[in-house]
């Protein structure tokens, strides 16, 4: 590894980031985290990252802006289509044949993921014997999910992927335009929990059917990579599904053994049984 | 030969795949070093030019895997969506963060973390586009002492991204498609 000074100091500062808020990103893979800091670190005007790290550990203001760098936000409703298309067409077949269910949504952002899920499981008659799980560490994203509400120059995209995904009815069903804004139907999110929990230094908290994990173990270093991907075994059911995002496999995975491929194409792995 | 290239990253957005394929075809197999390429797409195509140009090439051409370690005489493409970028320790890694140019992959955020992971080992090579994502990365490149080669203006079908890469960096040397073709086979040590 690379003993450039920057870099040492890049790791005292998540180091610091750790001992002092238990937010543990010092297994994330460094190049875009590095890319963020770098502009967090001109936003508050510092010159090196220690100057930022004694900004972080001294005014705890700050970690809340940091925590937008050090975590992407992007998503989308029904982001890639055919993913959805996926758990739709092959995946719910097999969820119908239980008669409760549990869906954990690992990284769930501000809750794209989750109100997506929760739509189609609305349409194919699934969403009254389900329990969403919707979780992610940066707490302004919990609490936009809680909220349900995206601007409304995103609801082309969202209706357009809704669309290609195979919506079985108008996503317009499922929210209000008001001021600018699309408010999702609170009764989406009757039966979901939005949690605080880090596939970094958490445990598993329930047993689930369905493990939709998209985007996230990309930026994790193969080591906390296999972290999460073992969190994941160990929630699912035997015969469990798993998805991750598309451009993400287990073909490097400590547990690639634990996992049978599914729907290859669209990310979607089924647990085997114990062996 | 000039000692001591190590990988090349290569980006291109309008007229790319004309660039491309009198750059590309060019690497003999065998080549030793690592070739990238981020090239401006919609966000909802199916990747196409790692099959496009794999039919074309004599090295090995795909599309980048998350954590994936480089290998010499292998081209890999930026898949469509996802920023690249080279890890430290010399890994490939995808990112879906904000676009950057309004690019997603973008050409600056490849040559920024390369420029970190190979200092002065590597090549950065701005093609034609008509944009200004590169200018940036390319700056990067030869901040840390690698080399810079910019497709020349007048040559390229949009003028705007080799424009905007000379302008940012004195020391960036025009040429023509076939002389950088010539000149990464050189600096692999196959001319
Ligand atoms: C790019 S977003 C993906 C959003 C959504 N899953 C999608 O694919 O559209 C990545 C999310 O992972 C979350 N994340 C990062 N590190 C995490 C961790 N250790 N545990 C749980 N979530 C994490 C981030 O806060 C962010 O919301």
């Amino acid at each position: 590894m690379s003993d450039k000074t920057e870099d040492i100091e890049l790791r005292l500062l998540l180091e610091a980031i750790h001992k002092r808020y238990h937010y543990d990103f010092r297994g994330y893979s460094v190049a875009s985290l590095k890319r963020r800091l770098t502009q967090a670190r001109e936003r508050f005007g510092c010159d090196t990252f220690s100057q930022l790290q004694d900004r972080v550990l001294h005014d705890p203001a700050v970690l809340p802006a940091l925590l937008a760098y050090l975590t992407v936000q992007v998503s989308e409703l029904f982001r890639d289509p055919a993913y959805f298309r996926a758990i739709r067409e092959q995946v719910v077949p097999h969820l119908k044949t239980y008669p409760s269910l549990k869906v954990w949504v690992a990284g769930c952002s501000a809750g794209e993921e989750v109100y997506s899920l929760a739509i189609l499981f609305r349409e194919e008659g699934l969403d009254e014997r389900t329990m969403f799980y919707g979780t992610d560490i940066n707490p302004e994203a919990l609490k936009r999910a809680e909220a349900g509400v995206y601007d409304l120059d995103r609801l082309p995209l969202f209706t357009e992927n809704h669309r290609k995904a195979g919506g079985k009815s108008s996503l317009s069903d499922y929210y209000t335009a008001a001021y600018g804004s699309a408010v999702f139907d609170k009764s989406l999110r009757r039966r979901t929990v939005f949690s605080d929990h880090s596939l970094a230094s958490d445990a598993v908290f329930a047993e689930v059917q369905l493990v939709s994990c998209r985007n996230v173990l990309i930026y994790f270093d193969r080591d906390l990579q296999d972290r999460a991907v073992g969190l994941f075994k160990d929630s699912l059911v035997r015969k469990g599904f798993l998805g991750l995002g598309a451009k993400e496999s287990l073909r490097f995975s400590a547990h690639a053994d634990a996992f049978a491929p599914f729907a290859p194409d669209e990310r979607v792995y089924q647990k085997q049984g114990d062996l | 030969m000039s000692a001591g290239a190590e990988a090349v990253v290569i980006g291109a957005s309008a007229g790319a795949v004309d660039a491309l394929s009198a750059v590309l075809p060019a690497l003999p197999k065998g080549y030793p070093l690592p070739v990238m390429v981020v090239v401006h797409l919609p966000p909802d195509k199916k990747s196409v030019m790692a099959e496009l140009f794999r039919g074309k090439c004599a090295v090995d051409v795909r599309e980048a895997d998350d954590k994936e370690p480089l290998t010499g005489g292998t081209v890999y493409f930026a898949p469509p969506d996802y920023h690249l970028l080279v890890e430290p320790d010399r890994r490939l890694s995808l990112s879906s963060e904000e676009q950057v140019h309004f690019s997603r992959p973008s050409v600056d955020v490849l040559f920024e973390s390369a420029a970190d992971a190979f200092g002065p080992g590597l090549v950065g090579v701005v093609l034609t586009g008509a944009n200004a994502d590169g200018a940036r990365g390319l700056r990067a490149v030869l901040a840390a002492g690698g080399t810079g080669l910019v497709q020349t203006p007048t040559t390229a079908a949009a003028a705007a991204m080799p424009l905007a890469a000379l302008a940012a960096h004195p020391a960036a040397r025009a040429l023509t498609l076939d002389q950088i073709a010539a000149h990464l086979r050189e600096l692999g040590g196959t001319s």
